[in-house]
């Protein structure tokens, strides 16, 4: 499936704004996202196999915090979005 | 043959009268028939009897249909009560069965004291600025009015604050209130576009006034030369309508999020880093809020500021365009604003993805149980004890 990374995500993945990953769950996904870039997983789980709380993901559109969490199934077709708050504005 | 008095004389044994005062208790009964001014447009214009429906006695066969079905009750009025009774007659044959005439008509209402009101009309200035605008049905003169009489407050005259100010001005709304205590720095003209050059050095705020009176004078630019934080927040929120949310930094956000709940002030955001954006609309307990979407911010490191990592100028462009888009709409009451979605601009793929955003139930902010207070809103975005620290 395909995996979105937001900018401030894109200098651990090398730079870039998708990553192609594998699994049958989103927790196997993000496992197979660690696996190919691991400093990724220090800015995203907060150590204990959870994520931090700033870190959103979307399944497609979906909310994920709506569904089964990390332990939803996802297919090849589908498209995870990471999405930390971005402040920038003014200056 | 017959003349017009024989005529009138004829209508008056058909159709029933009321006199003002009569009307007068009729409109303010709760089933209240529908009273049809039949005079002129320019009649109408120096004042008509409030709840009063205006169609000219030219159009009234063929626009009744759109106003009253056969069994309403209707009052018909014109200006002195004779017009309006041989209408009365016109609506009869139609078959209209409750048809009463205003004896006196117009004329005898304000005579007795009761009172009228006097449509608002635009000036031909403001009919030729306007005009792209009143053609549109969504608009038109009554939504131009409610343009006119709206203030909108933005949080910043930056980045996102330019393009948005700059086209709430155009758009005519009648207040815009500035918040920025920054001054115009070189740095900022590649994409701050509502300053400019030769007002290097001067305060956001006031070079964002001059560049909003050179494009439209009728606009009252309100500048506060301020930060806003938890001891203006209320005060300021509470003078607006609409609050466009161009903020640089997560207390402000978040500040800005829990008190425009306390004031029930519709939000509209947005947020940039490098080529990407962020819009949303905020509604008070009806739509989710910042902090459904974004419980917590993100570490410092994870949230590097414009500054920092960079932004290409015309992001700002687009998000801030939206921004007064958006606020145009909840100004407006047309179409279908962002609330209850976020939109995702990527400029460098070119790709809007729209990511669905609910009420979330256990929100510390909006939700049934959260006890919502103004804190200090820089010391909880550091963490304070909230984050586990995290090396990048």
């Amino acid at each position: 499936m395909t995996i979105k990374i937001p900018p401030v995500l894109r200098p651990s993945v090398g730079g870039e704004r998708t990553i192609q990953a594998t699994g049958a769950t989103v927790a196997d996904v993000l496992d197979d996202l660690y696996a190919k870039h691991p400093s990724v997983k220090a800015q995203l789980d907060a150590g204990d196999g959870t994520l931090h709380r700033f870190v959103n993901l979307y399944l497609n559109d979906e909310d994920l915090r709506t569904m089964e969490w990390l332990e939803t199934a996802v297919a090849d077709s589908d498209t995870l979005t990471i999405l930390p708050a971005m402040a920038g504005g003014s200056r | 043959m017959a003349t017009y008095q024989q005529l009138l004389a004829q209508a008056r044994e058909e159709i029933p009268e009321v006199d003002a005062a009569g009307l007068a208790e009729l409109l303010a009964a709760p089933d209240a028939p529908v009273l049809i001014d039949v005079r002129e447009q320019s009649e109408w214009d120096e004042g008509y009897i409030p709840g009063a429906v205006h169609v000219s006695r030219g159009f009234l066969e063929s626009r009744i249909a759109g106003v009253a079905r056969p069994d309403t009750p209707i009052v018909l009025s014109c200006a002195g009560g004779s017009r309006s009774l041989l209408a009365a007659q016109a609506l009869k044959a139609m078959g209209y069965e409750d048809v009463t005439n205003l004896a006196g008509g117009f004329a005898d209402w304000k005579r007795n004291g009761h009172p009228f009101d006097v449509p608002r009309r635009m000036s031909e200035d403001a009919r030729r600025r306007y005009s792209r605008h009143l053609t549109l049905p969504e608009v038109g003169e009554a939504g131009q009015m409610k343009l006119l009489d709206a203030k909108v407050l933005m949080i910043g005259a930056g980045g996102l604050g330019s393009p948005s100010a700059l086209y709430l001005a155009a758009a005519g709304v009648g207040t815009i209130g500035l918040v920025d205590d920054d001054v115009v720095d070189e740095s900022n003209l590649q994409r701050q576009i509502i300053h400019s050059t030769d007002r290097l050095g001067m305060l956001k705020g006031e070079s964002a006034k001059a560049a909003i009176q050179a494009l439209n004078p009728d606009v009252k630019v309100n500048v506060h030369a301020t930060r806003i934080n938890r001891d203006n927040v209320l005060d300021l929120l509470s003078q607006y309508d609409v609050i466009v949310d161009g903020a640089d930094n997560f207390p402000t956000r978040y500040l800005l999020a829990d008190a425009s709940l306390m004031t029930k002030t519709p939000l509209v955001h947005a947020s940039i880093l490098r080529f990407e954006g962020h819009a949303s609309v905020f509604t008070p307990y009806d739509g989710p809020c910042y902090r459904c979407l974004f419980p917590e911010p993100p570490p410092p490191d994870l949230a590097p500021s414009c500054g920092e990592a960079g932004v290409l100028g015309v992001l700002c462009g687009v998000m801030g365009a939206i921004q007064a888009n958006e606020a145009i709409k909840l100004i407006l009451g047309v179409g279908e604003t962002l609330a209850g979605r976020l939109l995702v601009y990527d400029a460098l793929g070119m790709e809007f993805t729209e990511l669905k955003v609910r009420r979330n139930p256990d929100c510390q902010a909006c939700g049934p149980n959260a006890t919502l207070e103004l804190i200090d809103y820089e010391d909880w975005c550091a963490g304070a004890g909230r984050h586990t620290v995290v090396s990048a």
